[in-house]
């Protein structure tokens, strides 16, 4: 396994919102939801590759810019019927601090 | 929390429907036994017919296979008839001895077929039509005998002679009225439904009284007797003589019931634990026998037992449709016509196409269509809406494309006859057969399912039509339109968009929680679909009091450019009325060489955009922009565009009117306008408006004596010409004028409903009262808006300068270490 990075303060994250980290991975989508829980998906929708980190985050998804896509940010699933999943990467706050860890 | 006990009488379509949206809403709430009388899960009674005509199997039309009651934790009792209820002690009773408790009953016992008092009316081979029972044993007869009997010519009589014919019987329909259908058909309509029947080889007795069946030396029926003493061979006889909702289990219970059980607008019964829904029941004085209205109870019914509370069945307009393959026929409304009523009809025998329109006060109360029903779902809605018809009674008759003719549109009205490989929809390239497909494997009821499994008119929603056509086409009576009135914002709640603007202004609401507060959101933080709308709301109606929510905005005005499909964006710098300098050209110039700008090209507005831009760059871009004195073209919101200009008489020898610097003007006084949608202008100097001004939201086209207003004109996805408003002297008046206009429409319209759908829906005389009849609303509405827009700041400014918005733009670099 791979070390755990910073990434940014979770007030750094507009709440209902995301940010971008860029990694040698490609670039990763940190989202924030209302309640102040982080989690991370490889900004690429399952879809047509368009970026999640840009579209409007409800409850525990995000919604695509693009075309609408529905995708789960705990696990990266598109939510039925469309099908696909994107690739999620490990994250946890301590106190205010972000931290991902790549795979 | 322990759960309570819910148990469901009835396995049909109304009470598993009430079941499948209380599981959306609450899935935990209910430990959920069902029971139903007839040996199979739910599946679509209403396509029993194309089952019986061979067209479709029992698999087909199952819409809950046993492993969605398993999935669900539902405990299924199949065959087994609840004869009793014990309302004291709150259980009910088998005959066979099950015995369960519940908390919440919720009756849903369909109705029974009317079996009219004829001698040998319960011989073998005389049968009612309801169940696969029933279909099933008109199949085996069908192969064995020859005469087939069907009394009654109404819709499910004709569809049982239609499957038997089909099977290979000689069929004849014996009915007590003068002609067919006569519940949903006039006359006209029914001698040719009658005659193309009979084409197909059915035999019709019309006016004709059954005195007794008549038994064979088998013991099975072999013939009827009329009253006039004459007879006629029958080795099946199928009564359809109407229905009767099944409310014996309730009156053994000492329900009240009506006819049916009686319910109110929650679907409670006398007692409040017990619900009912679908056929058996009777509402507001109204038994319904038609899916749609079953399905619109099943939401109330399951919104309530969720304990949400918050939505009432106020009864639903029904529409009618044979499914008769080959035979085109729907009726909707009231075509009885009366005082005060007209009648417009277009009647071709030959050619096998009648209309009937009933139109009443200039609206459209109800149709009737043989050989041609292609607008029949156009009908219906206009007819459900009260929609004010007065401007488009001329070629009303003609349906929805007459007027417009465009390619979009063009072929719409022949669904049936479109090969299954046609496209559809063209934004996501759906064919006919994978819409047709998914309908029935998925079974699906309603133009959002169909939008949501194939994505067909989920885009730009211009095939919407069609697919609501195909749909009407392939289930026949069980589609349910789309688009009414009421309809919901979204899946997060129940509420319409009038309900919500109208709660937001008589409640002062400010922001979004407090909008899902009131309004008991069923979502935490709603969706991508009602969050941005309840945004637009909340600042349209409390200008500078209610808090702006970016991350409820989608993401082009999040960030102020417009999102690409490989993630870059576009940049299109304001250029007032199209007007622009060698030195602002110079500045677009060195940023396109700076951050290397790949496609540079006029947009549709006329202006210059800047294409794949990389969102971190999009700061800077702006700061250079900005120096050279440019602000945001809004190219990318629900908001002011660009106004369109001619050179007019600054240029022109045919100009009569300064058209660029009234355009500059009126871009000047719209800058930052957010509006439900997207809003463009044009105004041009003479009457040969260079500027297409007749397809724009407010096109102005200036005459020797003034300017012509004309509004809601729109050249995107349904091309629709701009209609008059009025005529005006001067500059100032045309300022006044369009500000109230759009005003008007900011206030009142829906979100991602452009002016052209929001003057179809209030009427243009509702916006000539307001803006031209009333001067002192006039000036109120004017004052409005520039009070919204008298603060608003450049939005790239903005970004430039504040570190915290500047956020948005910024990629974290993440530190990895290297091995």
């Amino acid at each position: 396994m791979s070390d755990w990075l910073r990434v940014c303060l979770l007030t750094d994250i507009p709440p209902l919102g995301s940010r971008v980290a860029a990694s040698t991975q490609g670039d990763i989508a940190i989202f924030r939801t209302a309640d102040d829980r982080v989690f991370a998906l490889h900004d690429s929708c399952p879809h047509k590759g368009g970026p999640l980190s840009q579209g409007i985050v409800h409850g525990e998804t995000v919604t695509c810019p693009l075309h609408g896509w529905k995708v789960g940010l705990a696990d990266g699933q598109a939510v039925a019927p469309d099908q696909g999943c994107a690739r999620r990467f490990a994250v946890r706050l301590e106190g205010d601090t972000v931290w991902l860890q790549l795979a | 929390m322990k759960k309570q006990k819910l148990v469901v009488v009835g396995n049909g379509m109304a009470g598993i429907r009430t079941l499948e949206e209380l599981l959306k809403l609450a899935p935990e709430r209910y430990e959920i036994t069902v029971f139903g009388a007839e040996p199979y899960p739910n599946y679509n009674r209403i396509l029993l017919s194309p089952v019986l005509a061979g067209e479709m199997t029992i698999q087909d039309i199952t819409l809950n296979p046993l492993e969605w009651y398993r999935e669900h934790d539902i405990r299924l009792h199949l065959g087994k008839h609840v004869e009793q209820i014990d309302r004291r002690r709150r259980k009910v009773f088998t005959p066979d001895g099950i015995e369960v408790d519940y908390d919440r009953l919720l009756l849903a016992t369909g109705s029974t077929p009317f079996m009219p008092p004829i001698p040998g009316i319960d011989l073998p081979g005389v049968i009612s039509y309801r169940d696969i029972r029933d279909t099933d044993e008109m199949i085996t007869t069908a192969r064995s005998h020859r005469h087939a009997v069907v009394i009654g010519g109404g819709l499910l009589g004709l569809e049982a002679a239609n499957g038997l014919r089909q099977r290979g019987m000689e069929v004849t329909v014996v009915h007590l009225m003068p002609w067919l259908m006569e519940r949903q058909l006039d006359q006209a309509a029914a001698d040719m439904l009658r005659i193309s029947l009979e084409a197909r080889g059915l035999k019709f007795l019309l006016e004709m009284q059954t005195e007794a069946l008549i038994r064979g030396e088998s013991g099975r029926v072999v013939a009827l007797r009329f009253k006039d003493g004459h007879e006629i061979p029958a080795d099946l006889v199928v009564v359809a003589a109407g229905i009767r909702p099944n409310t014996a289990l309730a009156e053994s219970a000492r329900l009240y019931c009506n006819r049916g059980i009686v319910v109110n607008d929650t679907m409670q019964t006398y007692d409040p634990r017990i619900y009912a829904v679908g056929e058996c029941v009777a509402h507001r004085g109204t038994v319904y026998g038609l899916v749609a209205p079953l399905f619109e109870q099943a939401r109330v019914c399951a919104n309530h037992l969720a304990h949400f509370g918050i939505s009432r069945y106020t009864g639903t307009l029904t529409s009618t449709k044979l499914k008769v393959t080959g035979i085109d026929l729907f009726s909707a409304g009231d075509f009885g016509g009366g005082e005060g009523t007209d009648e417009i009809v277009l009647h071709d025998p030959s050619g096998g196409v009648y209309k009937k329109l009933v139109v009443k006060n200039d609206t459209l109360i109800g149709a009737v269509l043989y050989g041609d029903t292609a607008d029949g779902a156009w009908y219906f809605k206009l007819v459900k809406e009260a929609s004010n018809i007065r401007e488009i009674r001329d070629h009303l008759m003609f349906g929805q494309n007459a007027s417009l003719g465009d390619a979009v549109t063009a072929g719409q009205a022949n669904v049936a006859t479109m090969p299954d490989e046609a496209e559809v929809c063209g934004c996501n390239g759906v064919c006919k057969g994978a819409i047709v497909k998914a309908i029935r494997t998925h079974g699906l009821l309603t133009l959002e399912d169909v939008r949501k499994t194939t994505k067909a008119s989920s885009s730009c929603g211009s095939c919407s039509g069609r697919v609501e056509q195909i749909l009407a086409a392939t289930v026949g009576s069980a589609y349910s339109p789309a688009g009414s009135r009421d309809k919901a914002v979204c899946g997060c709640t129940e509420h319409s968009h009038g309900d919500v603007r109208e709660a937001i202004r008589s409640q002062h609401l400010l922001s979004i929680s407090e909008v899902m507060q009131t309004l008991a959101w069923q979502t935490p933080n709603g969706c991508a679909s009602c969050r941005p709308a309840l945004n637009y709301y909340l600042i349209s109606t409390w200008p500078g009091e209610a808090k702006d929510d970016p991350q409820s905005r989608f993401i082009n005005e999040r960030a102020h450019a417009n999102i690409q499909k490989d993630g870059t964006y576009s940049v299109v710098p304001r250029m007032w009325g199209g007007l622009t300098t060698p030195s602002e050209l110079r500045a677009i110039a060195d940023v396109a060489d700076k951050y290397q700008v790949p496609t540079v090209k006029m947009t549709g507005g006329a202006r210059v955009d800047l294409l794949g831009i990389r969102k971190d760059d999009l700061p800077r871009v702006w700061a250079d922009l900005g120096r050279a004195g440019m602000v945001s073209g809004h190219a990318y919101g629900k908001s002011l565009r660009t106004v369109k200009t001619c050179v007019g008489a600054e240029h022109c020898r045919f100009g009569t009117q300064r058209s660029m610097a009234m355009g500059v003007k009126l871009e000047r006084m719209l800058f930052g306008m957010w509006s439900p949608h997207k809003v463009k202008l044009a105004v041009s100097g003479c009457p040969r408006n260079c500027a297409e001004a007749g397809i724009k939201d407010v096109g102005v086209i200036g005459v020797d004596s003034g300017y012509e207003l004309h509004v809601a004109g729109n050249g995107g996805i349904k091309t629709e010409v701009a209609q008059f408003l009025c005529k005006v002297k001067n500059d100032d008046e045309v300022m006044e004028y369009a500000a109230a206009f759009l005003q008007l429409y900011r206030e009142e319209g829906y979100y991602l409903e452009r002016t052209c759908h929001y003057v179809a829906r209030v009427g243009l005389d509702h916006v000539k009262a307001a803006v031209v009849d009333d001067p002192l609303r006039r000036r109120e509405l004017h004052e409005r808006l520039l009070f919204a827009l008298q603060d608003y700041e450049d939005p790239w400014q903005q970004a430039v300068e504040q570190p915290a918005r500047r956020r948005e733009y910024e990629v974290i670099p993440l530190h990895e270490v290297t091995a």
